[in-house]
């Protein structure tokens, strides 16, 4: 497998009224052509951040550390991201080679102009393809992602659309200029169980069709285990685990992870007590030390948690964990 | 032993939208419903968005209109018609039925503190006297729903989504109700803090014995939290049954679907599962005959035709469906 896009050290901090507020705290990953990466975890822990300095999104007030950096392997040899500036230059990776879908279909997409002329829009924006040519894309776009009587479609407005049509019509708009990574931000969040479950199918098959990476964002571990190839987990900005969609699943090595698992209520064991994650999640101004997770940590072996931070080990060579757990090599 | 709370019959609830050229039209958001809801019991309604569960849900607690049968309210010490209670019983009913809503950043005032949020119901039903009663009120309340006393002189902005719940949680328990419709109370939360959330309020039914309608789209929730489950589409109930024998033998082709639709954990289980075409149809253009046919892999002619009735079969399990008994050892595997 060839990688896609490779993220380094990626550390992002917000210049806030009260200091500076960690985001994404020393993530790296890699995705490779056609994978499909799952990013779980709570709110605030950094999930939609990471994905939106993919294509440099972050608002002004986001400073990147120096260390951090982001490329993206394109046929014209590899991009820095973060280090592109011009909004010329962003378009490579805004739409172009990246795309993104979002939770909210109804915010995202412009009330008074159709959907229609919201995808020719911005087929034209990123080709030199006629009116003509970018709608005929788009209705065959409509099609493909099983939106019925596209072309009648193409001329109305988000607000005619169901939940459901209106996130297929996203994904349409999102896959018409062919993008090679695709960052689907909670798509499936804001749907119905029998929607979600069409959704799931179509993406599954639009990879399998286009052969491109996915970022999928999401905090539902079935959709994850559902869709994804390999998964990170994360917590407060740092990834606290990461692997193989069935190890990670199947056999958890962060106590977090295993307090998600735990958590979720589950079908086949209607006695299973619930067990949540104790505590809250720390507010980001009040960062923890050490190991951010010692705070809720069911398992914390002592001083060693709360004063130093765990490095990555790996459990075998495709999983890794950030634990002090599992930080002793084995003799 | 066990006494009914609340029995609704045909219960309806209709909205006046638009006017078109032959006058108003009405949409049917809750269509003759009948439900049963027993006295400390923890009774769940599912649906996806648009089947009229919360509105069935702010009927019961008479925040909209009910506009067609009839619907009872009796915990022992009063008797209630929600249809027609109005003035100081109305009053009082409100202090005995509560709401929990969905999400608690929207829900609590960003301008009060904590104690005065939870103090608010206390004050304005005139529940308390002094405001020392009141103080001693809201710090039990607060207690029990594991709020300290730092946290109440604090703002919500101060507070993680489970947190915000938890005050939600004491404001609706303040006025000690005997009833309260929690309406996807758990639905904004993550998933490390929607236990603990779930496991409050069922602490808090039995502790208080408060009987419980727990609205959800979220199967999952549902099987581990009530003891009945009704699940309603396009309006209409379309089964009803306590929850083990629901979840074990779902008669009604839509529950079975919705069952099939929740992501499996496995990895390995993947596409295995039932998938429903489509999309519930849009209430103010409902399909004849069975509500749910446009959707149902199972539908025969009859189902365009005639409407099915909510069958009592004798135990306990009612199901609409023309063809839930030939169906039956289908659904169940």
């Amino acid at each position: 497998m060839t990688a896609l896009i490779e993220v380094k050290n990626l550390t992002i901090q917000f210049r806030t009224d009260e200091g500076l507020v960690t985001a994404v705290d020393d993530v790296s990953f890699t995705i490779d052509k056609g994978q499909v990466m799952g990013l779980v975890g709570e709110s605030g822990s950094g999930k939609s951040v990471t994905a939106k300095a993919l294509m440099h999104l972050n608002a002004r007030n986001a400073v990147y550390s120096p260390e951090s950096r982001i490329t993206l392997h394109t046929e014209n040899g590899p991009v820095e991201v973060l280090k592109l500036k011009s909004a010329r230059d962003l378009k490579i990776v805004r739409g172009g080679a990246i795309s993104m879908i979002f939770q909210e279909p109804m915010a995202s997409f412009a009330p008074a102009i159709t959907i229609g002329d919201q995808m020719v829009e911005q087929l034209m924006l990123h080709s030199d393809m006629s009116k003509q040519k970018a709608k005929e894309i788009s209705v065959e776009m409509l099609d493909r992602v099983g939106i019925s009587d596209p072309a009648r479609r193409f001329s109305q407005y988000a607000f005619e659309l169901s939940g459901g049509m209106r996130q297929r019509a996203m994904i349409a708009m999102a896959l018409s200029t062919k993008p090679k990574l695709l960052i689907a931000d909670e798509p499936t969040t804001a749907l119905d169980v029998t929607i979600q479950a069409q959704v799931i199918d179509l993406m599954k098959d639009l990879v399998r069709e286009f052969h491109m990476g996915i970022i999928f964002i999401t905090h539902d571990l079935g959709v994850i285990a559902q869709t994804a190839d390999k998964v990170a987990v994360k917590y407060l900005g740092r990834i606290v685990e990461e692997g193989p969609v069935r190890e990670v699943i199947r056999n958890p090595k962060h106590p977090y992870t295993q307090g998600l698992l735990a958590a979720l209520p589950k079908l086949e064991d209607l006695d299973a007590p619930l067990t949540p994650v104790a505590g809250d999640i720390p507010s980001p101004l009040e960062r923890p030390s050490g190991c951010v997770f010692h705070t809720r940590c069911p398992k914390i072996i002592g001083d060693v948690c709360k004063s130093k931070l765990p490095h990555h080990t790996q459990v075998d060579p495709t999983h890794r964990v950030a634990c002090h757990l599992h930080t002793e090599v084995p003799a | 032993m066990s006494e009914t709370l609340i029995k609704a019959r045909d219960l309806s609830v209709g909205f006046k939208i638009g006017s078109g050229f032959f006058g108003k039209s009405i949409l049917k958001a809750v269509d003759h419903v009948d439900i049963d809801i027993e006295k400390g019991s923890f009774f769940g309604l599912v649906g996806e968005s648009g089947s009229g569960k919360t509105t069935l849900g702010r009927a019961l607690l008479k925040a909209v209109p009910i506009t067609g049968g009839s619907a009872h309210y009796t915990d022992g010490e009063v008797n209630y018609d929600l249809r027609t209670l109005a003035g100081p019983e109305l009053k009082d009913y409100r202090k005995r039925a509560q709401l929990i809503f969905q999400d608690p950043y929207a829900a609590l005032s960003p301008r009060m503190t904590v104690r005065d949020i939870i103090a608010e119901p206390l004050e304005v039903m005139g529940l308390t006297k002094t405001r020392e009663e009141t103080d001693a009120r809201v710090r039990e309340i607060a207690a029990k729903c594991r709020l300290n006393l730092e946290h109440l002189r604090r703002f919500p902005h101060a507070f993680s989504g489970g947190q915000r719940q938890r005050i939600s949680i004491a404001r609706a328990l303040v006025s000690g109700p005997r009833f309260i419709v929690a309406d996807e109370s758990v639905a904004a939360l993550d998933v490390s803090i929607q236990a603990d959330v779930l496991n409050l309020l069922k602490q808090i039914q039995r502790d208080l014995k408060i009987t419980f309608l727990f609205i959800s789209h979220d199967l999952s929730v549902v099987a581990h939290t009530c003891d009945h489950v009704a699940v309603m589409y396009l309006g209409r109930l379309v089964e009803s049954a306590p929850t083990r024998e629901l979840f074990k033998a779902p008669r009604h082709p839509y529950t079975k679907a919705l069952f099939s639709a929740i992501p499996s954990l496995d990895p390995d289980d993947r596409g295995s599962a039932q998938k429903l075409e489509g999309e519930i149809p849009s209430p103010t253009n409902q399909p004849p005959g069975c509500k749910f046919h446009t959707r149902c892999p199972f539908a025969i002619d009859i189902c365009k035709k005639d409407e099915p009735k909510l069958e009592h079969p004798g135990d306990g399990h009612e199901v609409a469906c023309h063809r839930w008994r030939e169906l039956a050892a289908t659904l169940a595997a």
